[in-house]
């Protein structure tokens, strides 16, 4: 195997376009070096991006954030301007690991492992983020619920990879919140989870909203029938009710040790309903 | 394949190795600089006992490679006692009899370390979620939580 650490994006996507066998990405390498060492994979080069200039900052850009592929969950966190535009995604990437995991774990690595139980993901696709992704024909801009495609598998072709996460500026009463069931209560792996995010107008009414279940598809859902429970009211307990219901009904969970289809049918509800309410009383709190 | 020239400062002092490409950071600790209290315990970042800082970081050197280590300032369990003198953490670790086996306490030290250096004032729950990747499979945590909370009160009155 052989380790490079280009200093520049063209340098990164010819190690990939170049590498004579199975070529990985090394950002955080917290699930990289986990499947190295367990065999499930074999790469003959690895491209470690930390040394590429940016991919570790976090930018303003266009009244939202650009946050670097190579941005690890301790930096997010410890951003306070970014986690009061976003707690619902500070939360949800804060949930990935321990506090060593959170000291390398990466919101594009956690995106391009592409795990249907990914905390990051549905807080990523409610928010409406979009990745940068460069490669061999240049450069494109794709919204995050576009990169998974099958649990393992991305929508990235030969020789690309992430550079960036973009979030979008914020009206001023907008908030997210982010909620998973585990078992206990760190170091778990989600066994149904739901990230909201919303806008409210000046009377509370909601104008806008995204919801996003993991855990609960081969995928991250994006589900536009609970966004449409939402938007128009003030969060009442029926609008509530029917946002949660349409969760139930779009979610296609297998069953496995972590839970049953009909347990994680009724949670993803459930913590979609709440999730809602956190997200709600945080963009109050905003205005 | 030919090995990789790392240079990097490990507790304060210059050090270079040589390593394999797909070589992890702990392995380069234990095997190539002879720093042995750093543990592999699970070998998958589940444990903790291999936690070391880079650039003031805390991560598990078992999902680090050695090679990514270039120009970075690591800090080991090695780095905590000043000669023959033990850091407050080592000390109140020993005084609450925070360790039995002792394989994951450099793990627990080296954590409780960045931590207290982030937050000298955690409470009971910071240092428990701060603590939750370390896994210690004698104490029951208690007496490790004690001591921590102890170690802090004392650095906060000095």
């Amino acid at each position: 195997m052989q380790y490079l650490a280009p200093t520049s994006v063209d340098s990164a996507i010819a190690a990939l376009t170049d590498a004579a066998g199975q070529a990985r990405i090394l950002a955080g390498g917290t699930d990289l070096l986990v499947q190295m060492k367990s065999d499930m994979i074999a790469p003959e080069v690895l491209v470690d991006i930390k040394r590429i200039p940016g991919l570790r900052e976090i930018a303003r850009e266009a009244g939202g954030w650009r946050i670097g592929a190579a941005v690890s969950g301790a930096e997010f966190t410890e951003h306070a301007d970014l986690c009061a535009d976003w707690p619902g995604l500070a939360e949800a990437f804060d949930l990935i690991g321990s506090t060593q995991v959170q000291g390398r774990c990466t919101l594009a690595g956690n995106l391009c492992n592409a795990s249907p139980a990914a905390d990051s993901v549905p807080a990523m696709v409610a928010a409406d983020a979009v990745a940068r992704i460069v490669g061999p024909k240049g450069t494109r801009d794709v919204p995050v619920a576009e990169i998974p495609v099958a649990p393992g598998k991305t929508s990235l072709a030969p020789g690309e990879f992430v550079t960036s996460i973009f979030l979008p500026a914020r009206a001023p009463r907008a908030a997210d919140a982010y909620l998973r069931f585990i078992p206990r209560t760190e170091m778990d792996i989600a066994v149904a989870s739901a990230g909201i995010s919303l806008t409210l107008d000046d009377d509370g009414r909601c104008v806008a909203a995204r919801v996003a279940l993991g855990a609960v598809a081969p995928t991250v859902l994006l589900v536009e029938e609970a966004a449409a429970a939402l938007i128009g009211t003030k969060l009442e307990a029926a609008a509530l009710a029917a946002l949660a219901q349409a969760c139930e009904s779009a979610a296609t969970p297998i069953d496995d040790k972590r839970g049953t289809v009909a347990f994680r049918k009724q949670v993803v509800g459930v913590l979609a309903r709440r999730a809602a309410e956190i997200a709600k009383t945080r963009a109050e709190e905003r205005a | 394949m030919s090995k990789i020239h790392v240079k990097t400062r490990i507790n304060g002092e210059a050090a270079e190795f040589l390593c394999e490409p797909d070589e992890t950071l702990l392995e380069a600790l234990r095997d190539r600089l002879h720093l042995t209290g750093t543990k592999e315990g699970c070998g998958s970042g589940d444990c903790g006992a291999c936690s070391v800082t880079v650039n003031g970081r805390l991560v598990a050197s078992c999902l680090m490679l050695a090679a990514e280590a270039e120009g970075a300032e690591i800090g080991t369990i090695e780095g905590l006692a000043k000669g023959a003198e033990l850091d407050v953490l080592q000390r109140k670790f020993v005084e609450h009899a925070a360790l039995q086996c002792g394989i994951c306490t450099p793990g627990f030290l080296v954590a409780s370390k960045a931590l207290l250096e982030k937050n000298p004032d955690p409470t009971e729950e910071e240092v428990r979620y701060w603590l939750a990747g370390n896994l210690c499979r004698c104490t029951g945590y208690d007496k490790i939580i004690r001591a921590v909370l102890d170690a802090a009160a004392e650095m906060r009155g000095a």
